[in-house]
This record gives C-alpha cells, structure tokens and sequence, in this order.
C-alpha cells in the first residue's frame, strides 16, 4: 500500500531540485485530464487572488508546446511560463521543459527547469509527483523564492532583490 | 530581509549535504564533541571538522568555547527561517492543489464512469 499525502508535501532532494507530492480522490485518468486539458489547468493552477489565467495552451504530446500567462485583474500587470512536452505517457507520466516570461513583474529565473510529473493510482487515490530540476541551485532557490503566495508583486520584489544581489 | 537571505543561502547550502544533516541529526538528541560527532562516520576526524565549520559558519550549530571538550549544539533559528521559506512554497502548490481537489469532485459528480476501480 503506497502512502497517502494529504496535504502538500515540499522537499529538496538535491541542490538543484525541489519535489512536490500530493494525492487526490480521484482516478488517475481524470487527474492526468485536470492536469493536461487547458480549459481545466485554467480553472486550478497557480494564479493567487486577483491573478486569472487568460492563456493556456497546451499541445500535450512529444515536441509539443505550452504557453501559461496569468494577468492581475488590478494592474493588468502579465507573467507566464511556456515550454515544450519531452515525453507524453498518458495517464503515468509528463515530461517539460519550462521557461519563465517575466513579462512586466521582472525577475528572472535563469535556464528554465525540467518537470517530470508522475500519476500513480491505488485504490481510487491518485498520487502526484512533481520533480522540478532548476538546473543549478541558484535558479532554483530564485524558484523558492518567487513563493506565489503572499501576492504576487511582494513575491518578485523579493526575487528582485535576490537577482540584484548577485 | 538581505541579510536573512544571506543567511538563508548559507543555511540551504549546509543542509545539502547528507553528511551535515547526519550530524545536525545527532546534535539534535544533544550536545557532542567532534570525536563522538566523528564516530558513525567513515571519515577522518578532520573531515568531518570542515563540515562542523560549515554549519557553524551557516549558525546552524555552536561551540562551547568555555568547556575543555568544545562541544557542538544545535542552534534552531536559522533551520526555522529555512523551513518557513519552504512552507510558503509549499503553501502555494497547497492552494492550487485545493482548487484541483474542488475541479475533480465536480468532475466525478459530472461524469459517473470514473467510478473507482475495482481490483
């Protein structure tokens, strides 16, 4: 019997990466359509308070491309990610590669990270892996940093501040 | 909030090595000198001293510079803050993972094929 994450469960198995696991009551099949058709990523995906997500597209399939972009409904102010499938095995696994558009709230978040999310189902609780490989330590602790909680533009004034730094 | 970043840096990068958290670990049961902290090791005593620096210079440990045996303790801050920055990255994988969990009941009420499988 494989373990059950109610809540979100962060940790850092290396200097570069950050894995993200959760379980869901759901069959597998219906997370993997949550997760891969885009008129439902737009209804759950990032985006705090205030930060709809007017563009996604995602062409889920090997060499596809993606586009994320999320407005404040306040500023009108833009940032998003986009990207491209490495490996498409639908219901197990996605493969991406994805680069931040900083758009006009800045920052920075250097060579853009490899995503390998995968999918594994028992007894009707899907599990979701997250595995995001930022590539040096110092993108992916940029990444931590960005937070996506506390608002928006506090998050990447503080990202400013770091990339200013160094 | 530089200066706690600094630090922040300093702690990440002394919590990456397996060998440094075995010994924060330990300090974590109570205070141990660098031969105690050298035993389960299979590595030199100074080796493992270059790591003992490592976490003191990240304040993550302290010496006790009075007592003849210069113990080691934990000092629990710095692992505090590094912890924090992380909960809030959890937090928000957290709130968009809620909304998933919202999207997928309304799914399944929706579409009653996705009944559980039977094994």
């Amino acid at each position: 019997m494989s373990a059950v994450f109610e809540t979100t469960q962060v940790t850092q198995p290396s200097e570069h990466e950050v894995k993200a696991v959760r379980s869901f009551k759901a069959p597998r099949d219906l997370v993997y359509k949550a997760y891969t058709t885009p008129e439902l990523v737009k209804r759950w995906m990032l985006g705090p308070p205030g930060w709809p997500m007017p563009v996604c597209e995602m062409d889920v399939r090997v060499g596809g491309k993606f586009r994320w972009r999320w407005r404040s409904n306040d500023e009108g102010k833009e940032f998003g990610f986009h990207g491209e499938f490495k490996e498409v095995n639908a219901p197990a696994k996605l493969v991406h590669v994805e680069y931040f558009d900083p758009g006009d709230v800045g920052g920075d978040m250097g060579e853009g990270a490899i995503i390998t999310t995968e999918f594994s189902e028992d007894k009707g609780i899907t599990t979701l892996t997250s595995l995001m490989d930022f590539g040096n330590k110092r993108a992916r602790d940029a990444a931590v940093a960005t937070g996506m909680t506390d608002g928006m533009e506090q998050s990447y004034q503080l990202l400013d501040g770091v990339l200013a730094k160094r | 909030m530089q200066i706690a970043k600094d630090r922040l840096d300093r702690t990440f990068m002394a919590l990456a090595d397996p060998t440094r958290r075995a010994i924060l670990a330990r300090l974590a049961l109570g205070e141990a000198t660098v031969t105690e902290l050298a035993e389960p090791f299979e590595i030199s005593q100074p080796a493992i001293s270059k790591h003992l620096k490592i976490l003191e210079r990240a304040q993550l440990i302290s010496v006790e510079k009075d007592a003849q045996r210069r113990p080691r303790k934990l000092v629990a801050q710095p692992l505090a803050e590094a912890n924090e920055w992380l909960e809030r990255y959890r937090e928000a994988w957290e709130a968009s993972y809620e909304r998933l969990d919202g999207l997928l009941e309304e799914l399944q009420r929706a579409a009653p094929r996705h009944k559980p499988k039977k094994k």
